[in-house]
């Protein structure tokens, strides 16, 4: 009893030791919210990994495929049974997508990958990334009226009528001068000149040249000029296509591209975020990716945009590409003899089901050392990143932990100052008949109640702090003139922070024992007092 | 000779164990004087202390033999050096002897265990000292609570809880501080601190109170009262007191007297 009366009265009348808790306050605080922010980022990328991606790959090693997947799926929804909830085919191949910039074609790696656009929603919520809102609900690759988000301004059909009815005219212009030209040079010289004609109307490169040297204020044109439509594999149908296509109401095939494929995103003079468009939908893109086949070359095929995707993944977004499955499969050649090929199959297990063991199921059936299949799950092929996330969580832990650790030896160092000074009431406790173990446990009481109080103020602090992180975050950008969070590197629009119950009690319990160690030395010190001495010390 | 015969009949009619020791300087000792009050409470046998400082002995007490009696109040008086206050101490079991024993009701206490000389300090023995080394955190009926505090476990306590307030307002409206039961030691006097001192004491219902110079820090007058209530207590309540002084005129007053010189009892 007097145990607990008197480390009470010293909590309550010793402010040199509340002081010396501030930091075991302040570390505990730190511990909460670096958890609550690092389980924020790894939940929301674990969220976003795994919307986009399905639960298992299923790839073949080679760019060639395997055939029949149709087959494969048959296979693996019998290995499966209950626990597969959608399967589809996809094809991936690296690929090269060029879209018209300012008049010029501009490069830049993706992944392109094929994708059935009935079946791929059963093993994806890439839907919902989607920018236009009728791909939202059903996924098709037609460009759309309407129904894009309105941060892409101009999109769709209206966008692609200006922006092709502008080509049309200034192609119809350059052909009308071109006329004027030979007719002059007709005119001029008796003999013809070979030159002229062979020069402009030959093939696409010296047009591009051409298109590249005339400024032109509109801006990006789609490439509709007859001629380049020409070695489009996605019209089977070839020179009637070409003749018959009318860019102001026929799309190539559809491709989905991602939103950092198709914009930058960087800040003005005023420091606000703006997403500029290299290209939108409704814009035509060309895609260059190697054919199927033990000499693959490369194939160039023309497709127009129909929308965007923005899952927030920016490895994901500045690389994925989307075009439908059988369209690439015709264009790599992967189709013989009405036998399709595929490259992967992707797998989405219904909710609970155990991913691991699932996938461990089909790799018995397809052993690694028969069949040249990759089967991983999304988790194995993200693991560098997801590794690295938890790393970081580790290694903040442990470094905050120490910091804590550091003020356990304030503690200890105030402690001794108080058993000092405390040397004489403790000589009375003796002497009144309490036992060395009673006059202990008053300094470790002691501890354990500063612990408690250090940890309880901080982890109310650190709660508090989580609550209204943005609030703060934004706060401190106004002060300090410093952005703390940065959009345009995060690709979220807030900080996201997830409390963890369990990490709070262990941090609070971890707190409080690190101060009950830091009191055990003086503690025992106060224990080992003489009566006598005590007494007499002045 | 007959009252030390009437001390072992009484203790053994009592069944507690005899002192092992014979007392053959006992007998020449003029402790008889008052054949009334026989039964010995405390006694102390040979006992010496040693302090080392820096490796050289030096001599406290000499092999000190005395005896205190059930309801007598005795003082110790000697020049400050003289080893009163070490000697008070080792009858507390604050401290150990060099050599030589201590009984405490016929029984040996001076090589009891820790734990054992708590229990003895906490029930049996009421301590007072010269700067009253009250506790500066609680308030006087606090520090009078303490010693049961420290007896009882948590729950007991609160199971009489209101018991030992009670105990503790009576013992303080005792010596006098009735009226200030909720003050901290910082907000009385020294005399007062000394009051809360003796009632802390006595919470206990001690069979010997052991006061060291309970005078010494007080001045003439605020002492006197202080004296007052230890004699009224030991005539009142018949409780033994043992008293250290320097203060001839103290030790006047007390039943009986021993002095300490160089570490030895002085022939009275």
């Amino acid at each position: 009893m007097y145990k607990l009366l008197l480390s009470w009265r010293y909590l309550r009348t010793r402010y040199i030791a509340l002081a010396s808790i501030i930091s075991v306050t302040l570390g505990v605080a730190t511990l909460i919210i670096v958890n609550a922010v690092m389980a924020g980022f790894s939940i929301e990328m674990h969220k976003r990994l795994n919307d986009m991606m399905s639960d298992i790959m299923f790839q073949a090693t080679g760019l060639n495929g395997f055939p029949d997947p149709e087959a494969h799926i048959a296979e693996i929804k019998r290995v499966l049974g209950d626990d597969l909830e959608g399967a589809t085919a996809t094809v991936t191949v690296p690929a090269m997508l060029s879209f018209q910039f300012r008049g010029q074609w501009v490069p830049t790696h993706v992944t392109l990958i094929g994708i059935d656009e009935e079946t791929y929603a059963s093993v994806s919520d890439f839907r919902k990334f989607l920018l236009n809102e009728q791909n939202r609900k059903k996924l098709n690759f037609n460009l759309h009226e309407s129904g894009y988000d309105s941060r892409l301004g101009q999109a769709g059909w209206p966008y692609r009528r200006i922006q092709e009815s502008a080509q049309q005219t200034y192609d119809e212009e350059r052909q009308r001068i071109e006329n004027i030209q030979r007719q002059k040079e007709r005119e001029q010289q008796t003999g013809p000149a070979e030159t002229g004609p062979a020069e402009l109307g030959a093939s696409d490169i010296p047009v591009d040249n051409v298109a590249a040297g005339i400024p032109l204020d509109s801006g990006v044109g789609g490439p509709t000029d007859p001629s380049m439509a020409d070695p489009s594999l996605s019209n089977p149908t070839g020179e009637t296509a070409t003749v018959m296509f009318d860019g102001t109401k026929d799309q190539f095939t559809g491709l989905i591209a991602g939103y950092t494929v198709a914009s930058m995103r960087r800040r003005n003079k005023d420091g606000e975020v703006l997403d500029s468009y290299l290209f939108r939908p409704g814009d035509n893109v060309k895609l260059t990716f190697p054919t199927a086949g033990d000499s693959p070359t490369a194939a160039n095929v023309y497709f127009t945009v129909t929308d965007l995707y923005e899952s927030g993944m920016s490895e994901y977004d500045s690389t994925l590409v989307f075009v439908p499955l059988s369209e690439l499969q015709r264009a790599r050649g992967m189709v013989h003899d009405g036998v399709e090929y595929a490259t992967a199959i992707q797998i989405k297990l219904r909710d609970g089901a155990n991913l691991e063991e699932c996938c461990e199921r089909l790799r018995e059936r397809f052993p690694a050392d028969r069949f040249a299949y990759r089967i991983q799950t999304w988790k194995e092929m993200q693991g560098p990143l997801l590794a690295a996330v938890k790393m970081e969580t580790t290694i903040l832990n442990i470094l905050l932990f120490l910091i804590i650790a550091v003020a356990g030896f304030g503690i200890l160092a105030t402690f001794f100052m108080i058993v000092v000074e405390k040397t004489k009431d403790i000589g009375v406790l003796k002497s009144l008949g309490a036992p060395s173990s009673g006059v202990m446990s008053i300094f470790l009481t002691y501890g354990l109640a500063l612990g408690a109080v250090g940890s309880g103020v901080g982890m109310v602090l650190g709660l508090l702090f989580v609550a209204y992180i943005n609030p703060i975050a934004n706060a401190l950008e106004v002060v300090t003139g410093q952005e703390v969070f940065d959009p345009t590197i995060y690709y979220f629009d807030t900080i996201p922070a997830i409390v963890n119950p369990v990490t709070v009690v262990w941090v609070v319990l971890g707190t409080m024992f690190i101060a009950v160690l830091a009191s055990v030395l003086p503690a025992l010190r106060a224990a080992r007092l003489h009566p006598v001495e005590a007494l007499r010390y002045e | 000779m007959n009252s030390s015969t009437s001390v072992r009949q009484a203790s053994t009619e009592s069944g507690i164990q005899k002192p092992h020791v014979s007392f053959p300087k006992e007998a020449n000792q003029p402790t008889s004087q008052k054949p009334v009050k026989s039964e010995v409470v405390l006694q102390a046998c040979g006992v010496t202390k040693n302090y080392f400082k820096n490796k050289i002995k030096i001599p406290v007490l000499r092999g000190i033999d005395l005896e205190v009696r059930s309801g007598e109040q005795l003082a110790i008086i000697g020049q400050s050096g003289s080893g009163k206050s070490t000697l008070l101490h080792l009858l507390g079991t604050l401290d150990n002897p060099g050599e030589g024993e201590i009984f405490f009701e016929g029984n040996r206490i001076d090589n009891l265990p820790n734990s054992a000389r708590d229990v003895l300090r906490n029930k049996y023995f009421g301590l007072i000292f010269q700067f009253y080394h009250l506790l500066p955190e609680l308030t006087t009926l606090e520090n009078v609570v303490m010693p049961l505090m420290i007896s009882d476990g948590i729950f007991k306590y609160w199971w009489q809880k209101k018991a030992n307030i009670d105990r503790a307002k009576e013992l303080l409206e005792l010596v006098g501080l009735g009226h200030r039961w909720n003050h901290r030691p910082s907000e009385l006097s020294g005399g007062e601190m000394q009051r809360a001192a003796i009632a802390r004491s006595l919470i206990t219902n001690p069979k010997l109170l052991l006061a060291d110079e309970p005078t010494g820090n007080l001045d003439g007058k605020t002492g006197q009262e202080i004296l007052e209530i230890l004699r009224s207590l030991n005539e009142e309540q018949n409780l033994t007191i043992v008293m250290v002084t320097h203060d001839e005129s103290i030790a006047a007053d007390a039943d009986r007297t021993i002095r300490l010189k160089d570490g030895l009892v002085e022939a009275a």
